[in-house]
């Protein structure tokens, strides 16, 4: 490597950190901490930078590796396996829908693509409306973002958009539809493009390069490859964690057990795989919600072709959208979706193409010239979009069967026809919906007459998810909620939740932000709740 | 090529009776045994084809190495879809699921290109969910990590990740 990056990561280890290796041990081990944290994920990273400066002892668990900027080699190949669950190729139960997730320390906000939004005011009205959680203001919440977007640095990106990302504002304008910049959580980005993969320069304020050292340098331990198998209950509280440690590999336990045990156990695993974890240790769940009101924002994809190259893969993924589809009807109202424009890498872009043989391979050929935008359904608002179940499979791994109900195939549809009308716009030659029976369509009039025929079913539209939220839903309300309006989960003294999993809704944004916002909120109140002062506040 | 239901209840139940005439197994590491090797050697020239190398000795070779990539992509995954791929697999190289389930008559290592990319168009559209899913898996397992190899990205134009940092 002719470029050195300085690699807080390795600094951090060559100075003293306690990481513990699953993959490494050699016999079973006990560790006793104040604070036990389930996942090093938005949520997990923010909680255990908080408690660590409150001065709490804290373990953090997470069931991926501990991976940085020197293994982060822009190679989809390497980086899907190693840095994602399944290796990115998690599905839904009826395998109609691909479930992007991250699986290492940092979790999902390592392979993230950097957008930060606040959540939107419309998501939290509905949620003060339905689920009486009075405390979530726009007003309220605003000091707890305006707190970690300074600790992250999520800011006004001030480069100009990528060809990818300035067709869709283009396409948009032709139209009269309003598009934005999008906030990101970097400093210094090199405008690589290769979020997705890890960043190499870290410059991607993500919990593995912020809230997670921090946490080490107080003293926390980190435990890796290590899977949260059970919560051990004694009474109404949780006496210890059992967690498998992992082989190299990370999918088969190595045969040794960890025993962590604390006075306080925080959840933050994620989506799916928190309410897994609360499942498989039998956690109260006296109206059956728990994993329940899973949601994916389903993500549909039009590909259009250009006479310009568009170097899809080049520069920063994801600076430009538009809310203009979510802001045009009633939040509960017919589907609504936000559109991004996507970064396009060779493995992920030619798996989610659809067709095979020549017609693939011929596409392939025009890839420097292709187009990307995706269309964010807003799902969890409608009565007929309560998302998916989270159940267990018989080796206890977590599996979410999510029908695609007719309102958010109705919301595909639509969704196909503004994008495709936005490339044309924009000018594109043809363009591709990312569905088995569409056409490679030379004419706005083409696709809309082919698209309004199309068939919306399971399978045959590529439906891909990269935000995973809800299943473990927050209300004060025991029959609304498994979990209060401050974490803390009902019926049980000493356990919470701070991920996305709390949400009663998708959020109609990426979720980074709420993730980070609402989890230092939580995390501050249990510092003090345990502490008896006043939590500390982060700051970069 | 029509998949009647019949044909499709039959590879829903495909893994059990696979697993029934080839005894049970443990979810286990997928092994490209001899038949899963010859049903995979005939499905990628059909996936890939356009993609692979015209000149005979190169487009073995090519077929080889998308064999290989696929091997190692199946090997990424966790156990239990392991299991799932190595059923399909097995299944598939059983001369009377090949025959009426697939609609390929000749033995996979004389099926032509079109013979086996009218089972994959068959099977992509069909209206019974495993047989979807199936093709999905293939088509993703194939396609997927033979883009993501270097040796492919000067035929899609793609210069690769920046040197100074990809090394």
């Amino acid at each position: 490597m002719s470029t050195a990056i300085p690699d807080p990561i390795q600094a951090g280890l060559a100075a003293g950190w306690q990481v513990i290796d699953g993959a490494a041990l050699q016999a079973d081990r006990t560790i006793e901490a104040d604070v036990v944290i389930v996942g090093s994920g938005a949520g997990g990273g923010v909680t255990a930078e908080i408690l660590a400066l409150a001065g709490l002892k804290i373990v953090i668990v997470e069931e991926g590796a501990l991976k940085s900027s020197k293994d982060f080699k822009m190679r989809e190949a390497e980086a899907y396996p190693s840095l994602y669950q399944e290796s990115a190729a998690r599905a839904t139960k009826d395998k109609a829908i691909t479930i992007l997730q991250g699986r290492t320390v940092g979790g999902s906000t390592t392979v993230n693509w950097t957008s930060s939004f606040r959540t939107p005011n419309g998501t939290l009205d509905y949620w003060q409306r339905h689920f009486g959680l009075e405390d979530y203001s726009a007003e309220a919440l605003a000091p707890w973002f305006l707190m970690m977007e300074q600790r992250l640095n999520v800011g006004v990106w001030l480069t100009p958009p990528n060809e990818n990302n300035d067709l869709l504002k283009r396409g948009a304008a032709r139209l009269g539809i309003p598009a934005a910049a999008i906030m990101r959580n970097v400093k210094g980005c090199w405008n690589l493009g290769y979020c997705g993969m890890g960043c190499p320069t870290n410059a991607k304020q993500s919990m593995l390069v912020t809230t997670i050292p921090a946490a080490l340098n107080h003293g926390a331990t980190l435990v890796t490859r290590a899977r949260a198998q059970r919560l051990v209950f004694k009474g109404d509280a949780v006496d210890h964690l059992l967690c498998s440690a992992l082989d190299a590999g990370g999918f088969a336990p190595n045969g040794h057990t960890l025993t962590l045990r604390a006075r306080h156990f925080v959840v933050a695993g994620g989506a799916i795989n928190s309410p897994a974890l609360l499942l498989r240790s039998n956690a109260p769940n006296p109206h059956g919600l728990l994993g329940t009101r899973t949601f994916l924002h389903p993500g549909l994809a039009s590909l259009a072709f250009f006479a310009q190259r568009v170097d899809g893969y080049a520069g920063a993924p994801q600076s430009i959208y538009s809310d203009h589809f979510l802001d045009a009807q009633p939040i509960d109202g017919p589907i609504g979706y936000k559109l991004e424009a996507p970064p396009l890498h060779p493995l992920i872009l030619s798996s989610a193409l659809t067709g095979f043989g020549q017609a693939h391979a011929g596409m392939m050929k025009e890839f420097p010239h292709m187009h990307g935008v995706i269309a964010l359904l807003r799902d969890g608002f409608h009565p007929d979009s309560r998302g998916g179940s989270v159940a267990l499979q018989a080796d206890g791994a977590p599996l979410l069967d999510y029908p695609m109900t007719e309102v958010l195939w109705d919301g595909a549809r639509r969704a196909l026809l503004s994008m495709a009308e936005i490339q044309f716009a924009a000018g594109a030659s043809s363009v591709q919906p990312l569905h088995e029976m569409a056409g490679r369509y030379t004419s706005w009039a083409a696709a809309k007459a082919g698209i309004g025929q199309l068939p919306f079913k399971s399978r045959l539209v590529k439906v891909l998810s990269a935000h995973v939220m809800g299943g473990c839903t927050m209300s004060d309300d025991e029959r609304l909620g498994v979990v209060g309006a401050d974490g803390r989960y009902h019926g049980v003294r000493n356990l919470s939740v701070h991920d996305g999993s709390l949400f009663p809704t998708s959020i109609g944004a990426n979720p980074q932000l709420s993730i980070y916002g609402i989890g230092a909120r939580l995390a501050s109140t249990l510092a003090q709740a345990l502490t008896g002062k006043p939590a500390p506040r982060v700051s970069a | 090529m029509q998949v009647g239901a019949l044909a499709a209840l039959a590879l829903a139940a495909g893994g059990g009776i696979y697993r029934a005439t080839h005894g049970a197994a443990p979810a286990r590491r997928f092994v490209l045994d001899g038949d899963a090797k010859a049903v995979l050697d005939a499905i990628v020239p059909a996936m890939l084809d356009g993609a692979l190398p015209p000149d005979p000795a190169a487009r073995g070779a090519a077929i080889a190495a998308a064999a290989e990539r696929t091997h190692l992509a199946i090997l990424s995954l966790p156990l239990a879809t392991q299991k799932e791929i190595a059923d399909l697999f097995g299944l598939l190289a059983l001369g009377p699921a090949r025959r009426w389930l697939a609609g390929v008559p000749d033995a996979w290592t004389s099926a032509g290109v079109e013979q086996v990319g009218a089972f994959l168009q068959g099977w992509r559209t069909s209206r019974f969910a495993t047989l979807q899913t199936a093709y999905r898996a293939l088509h993703d397992l194939i396609i997927g990590p033979w883009y993501a190899d270097p040796s492919t990205w000067d035929a899609i134009g793609y210069p690769g990740p920046i040197k100074e940092l990809g090394a």
